[in-house]
């Protein structure tokens, strides 16, 4: 099989991930968003690991600690999700401007 | 185009997809689970590239565990269930923009970079359990160890930041 079947679809889901984490408003929209992008990375890690044929099997190997490591910080991010909803009644990453600077001094922010 | 490039990209197709509409879907509960069909065909195409173990863990964490997880974290948030006409920024074009581009500049250069690769995947039992069990337990022990003691600390974290009874007096 040629190596740039898996590439290309890999270079697609990433694109699709990036383009979910810069225009989703919802945050757990954008978590889902982050997986995406971790999965085309594993697809990469994958490929190229069956492609070279590695003897100590990293690209597999790493693409099981990068799913285990997306559980963790699904976990993590939805219990910050859930304190930051808690406190502001809100999951819209709009409405979280706390960090921002006010963009003129009339602005009501 | 042989039989595995064909099945690989359908199976491709497929998950392209379905990711396109988790991340284009109005309704929130809708792209949660055609996160689902994405992550699932994700796992068929590393079952194609010959990694059967990665599939049946992806099948299982992501789609028994992640999903679930993520599933609860909209209904937590009280997202609404029906199909919502703002769930985009106004980034969106910026968005799209930004990941043509993305796309086109890794495609160009794993086209030219990867033109004359080719996978053989007539080994027998390179994804196997017994070799990637072997490689993690062999090799890789101890970055596996890290990783218990790093899926510990995030449990931990994860109570830790939701309990409401923890924390400095004062600021509860």
């Amino acid at each position: 099989m040629h190596l740039l079947y898996p590439l290309i679809v890999s270079a697609g889901l990433f694109s699709v991930g990036l383009y979910g984490l810069l225009a989703r408003r919802n945050l757990v929209l954008v978590l889902m968003s982050v997986e995406l992008l971790l999965a085309a990375v594993s697809l990469n890690l994958v490929a190229f690991d069956i492609w070279l044929s590695d003897v100590l099997a990293s690209g597999q190997v790493l693409t099981l600690m990068v799913i285990a490591i997306a559980a963790a910080e699904v976990g993590l991010g939805l219990a910050i999700v859930l304190q930051l909803f808690r406190q502001r009644a809100t999951s819209s990453i709009d409405d979280l401007d706390t960090l921002t600077e006010p963009v003129s001094e009339h602005d009501p922010r | 185009m042989t039989g595995s490039e064909i099945i690989f990209a359908l199976v491709g197709v497929i998950t392209l997809g379905a990711a396109l509409l988790c991340v284009t879907s109005r309704n929130v509960v809708r792209a949660a689970l055609w996160l689902v069909v994405a992550l699932g065909g994700l796992a068929g195409l590393y079952l194609v590239l010959s990694a059967e173990l990665v599939a049946v863990v992806q099948i299982l964490i992501y789609v028994g565990a992640v999903v679930v997880l993520l599933l609860f974290g909209l209904m937590v948030t009280r997202a609404p269930i029906g199909s919502q006409p703002d769930l985009n920024t106004a980034n969106r074009p910026i968005a799209i923009v930004v990941a043509v581009a993305a796309f086109g500049l890794l495609v160009t250069v794993q086209v030219e970079a990867f033109r004359f690769a080719y996978v053989d995947l007539d080994i027998p039992g390179r994804g196997s359990p017994e070799t990637i069990g072997g490689a993690l337990f062999g090799s890789w022990v101890l970055p596996f160890e890290v990783l218990s003691v790093l899926l510990l600390a995030a449990l931990i974290g994860a109570i830790a930041v939701t309990r409401r009874d923890v924390g400095a007096k004062g600021h509860r």
